[in-house]
């Protein structure tokens, strides 16, 4: 606990100086790019729960991102609505207009996502595999679709004038020392990834991979299965909704289209790329591929060649399921253990394995 | 004395087959129980029924005095009753002693906020779990390769990890699923040594099925014999070896 807590403490400084810096220093351009790999790294790492960990193939990922996303943004936005009785376009002014209320709307969002993630869970987990990516599918396209027809937040077209929120350290006006939506976002990615390593370095994380790795014979080891699996769905659900708010208040509009389908596979496709099952893998996948096409934009404006982005996109991914068809970690995780393996002239035998006195916590990341 | 686990007529059909067909087994605390018969005679079907895998048509299955048919794996573990698997079912990606450790879970008296905060009964639970799991690898002869992944182990040493795995459950039955198929014969002497041990050290009672005559002979106390889903014979080693129904199924009649 004490533990954690400091390299929690140590990891929000960092954020800060980093927010501080960035907004220093960094083109605008650039900082967005950053921010937007934050919000992927928190949606690898929760699918990794889901996907990973237990095994359980989920493509609902972009359903439980846009519910934390709308419910976030409906505290923090103005709401402007046409209302057919009186004929007239109304504005509810923002439920919440604090640092504190953005925050509050965040975990909001999040506890509204794990909720639908215990709501699809319990009917949703007697399916396997490819039915229950099926299933997952269905839900995410039903929140969309909700929420294409729920006119209050804004239909179709979605919530624009969602407001950006920040901690002013010092001075006023545009030149103000402020921390602001980099701070949030990588708080939220440091809280998300400590938790989730956490998470999988207890008897709970070794009970999911459990599950994966054989069901029936967790059921008989007595590991309760169904509420694993469940346990892992609003886990990863939670997070999603973090992710999804972060993100709607990072764009400043939510719109229904931003969580369709693809939105589910692009999270997939990061984990694939990383390691299915490595947390350290999907950090590394959600940064590649935010980052990827972005990159690939200025060598397209450059070579003058329009559309070659998603040509090289696709060939780097066809390429890594050729050659790495487990992904750049496999099932790996990036620790210090593994960094020492790869030194020359150390060979890690079976005979350096903790012996029960020893402590093994605090090794990895 | 009553019996620690007494099935009553346990019959199982899969649409018109019947597997298995009033069955009838009565085993003692601290037996060492054979259940042998020729291919598909229904052995690891009783397996599946009295874990909770399969739901019995018919009959009753007693563990401890409490009904157990109806009551699913989970629950069936919690009671006391752990098993191995005839096709080797590991948790092949995590390691050698995580295997162990996962036995171990039920017992855990600790909720998920405390691993995902890391409470002091979190650390608590780790350390209970990590000297169970090392003591009882150590009982198999597997500590030395506790930092093994599972799929790392050879075959002999994968089915001893998965018993370690079952004793973690801190089980009163211990149901062993052909442990020594498929072992040469110096790892069968030596399992034969190590399944009288888990009874006589640990005090498990132990079912063992087994298509390996002479291991069963020699370790069992207590041998029935199951042919097409019946019970044809019943008793000591020896008298088993010699009933005249025995040898017609294993060697076939006229």
């Amino acid at each position: 606990m004490r533990r954690s807590l400091a390299t929690l403490l140590v990891a929000l400084a960092i954020c800060a100086g980093m927010n501080l810096f960035l907004a220093q220093f960094i083109e605008e351009y650039v900082v967005q790019v950053i921010n937007m790999v934050g919000v992927s790294i928190i949606l690898a790492v929760s699918l990794n729960v889901i996907n990973g960990l237990t095994g359980q193939f989920s493509l609902g990922h972009a359903g439980f991102m846009a519910i934390g996303a709308y419910v976030s943004a409906f505290f923090t936005t103005d709401l402007s609505y046409f209302n057919p009785d009186t004929a007239e376009y109304v504005t509810d002014p923002a439920l919440v207009s604090s640092v504190w209320g953005y925050l509050g709307a965040l975990i909001a969002g999040g506890v509204a996502a794990a909720v639908a993630g215990v709501l699809v869970g319990i009917p949703t987990l007697r399916l396997k595999g490819d039915y229950l990516a099926i299933a997952t599918l269905g839900f995410g396209e039903i929140v969309r679709i909700l929420i294409t027809n729920f006119e209050k937040v804004g239909g179709a077209n979605g919530l624009s004038g969602v407001p950006q929120f920040q901690i002013v350290l010092s001075g006023e006006g545009k030149d103000a020392l402020a921390l602001d939506g980099t701070f949030f976002i990588f708080s939220f990615v440091i809280i998300c990834v400590l938790l989730s390593a956490q998470l999988q370095r207890s008897t709970f994380g070794r009970a999911l991979i459990a599950v994966r790795e054989n069901e029936l014979a967790a059921e008989v080891m007595g590991i309760p299965t169904v509420r694993m699996k469940i346990f892992a769905f609003v886990y990863g659900a939670f997070f999603a909704g973090i992710a999804g708010g972060l993100f709607a208040h990072l764009l400043q509009t939510v719109t229904p289209a931003s969580f369709t389908f693809m939105k589910s596979v692009e999270v997939v496709v990061m984990l694939v790329l990383g390691g299915l099952g490595s947390m350290t893998g999907a950090i590394v996948g959600a940064i590649v591929l935010t980052v990827l096409p972005e990159a690939l934009r200025d060598v397209e404006q450059e070579a003058d060649l329009p559309g070659i982005r998603m040509v090289v996109y696709s060939l780097v991914l066809i390429l890594l399921m050729i050659f790495r068809p487990q992904g750049i970690f496999g099932q790996r995780e990036l620790s210090l253990r593994l960094l020492r393996r790869l030194v020359p002239g150390r060979r890690i035998s079976g005979d350096e394995t903790p012996k029960p006195s020893e402590d093994r916590k605090g090794t990895e990341l | 004395m009553t019996a620690l686990l007494e099935t009553k007529s346990l019959t199982i059909r899969f649409g018109g087959l019947t597997a298995v067909d009033s069955f009838n087994l009565s085993i003692n605390e601290g037996d060492l129980f054979g259940l042998i018969g020729p291919n598909g005679a229904g052995k690891t079907t009783v397996f599946n029924m009295l874990t909770g895998v399969y739901l019995p048509t018919e009959g009753t299955a007693q563990f401890d005095g409490q009904l157990i048919n109806g009551k699913n794996p989970v629950q069936v573990a919690r009671l006391g009753i752990s098993r191995t698997f005839q096709n080797i079912r590991l948790f092949d990606e995590l390691s050698v002693l995580e295997n162990a450790m996962t036995g171990a879970h039920q017992h855990a008296r600790l909720t998920v906020w405390e691993s995902l905060f890391r409470l002091p009964r979190h650390y608590k639970e780790e350390a209970r779990q990590r000297e169970r799991a090392y003591e009882l690898l150590a009982f198999m002869g597997l500590d030395d390769r506790a930092g093994l992944t599972a799929k790392q182990l050879p075959y002999g040493h994968r089915r001893k990890l998965e018993i370690a795995r079952a004793l973690a459950t801190e089980p009163r039955l211990i149901c062993l699923d052909e442990p020594a198929a498929g072992m040469n014969t110096g790892e069968k002497s030596e399992l034969s040594a190590l399944i009288r041990k888990i009874r006589d050290e640990l005090n498990v009672t132990v079912l063992v099925i087994e298509h390996d005559m002479k291991l069963v002979m020699g370790i069992c106390e207590k041998v029935q014999v199951l042919d097409y889903g019946e019970t044809i014979a019943l008793g000591t080693p020896r008298e088993v070896q010699n009933d005249p129904k025995v040898i017609e199924a294993y060697l076939g009649g006229d």
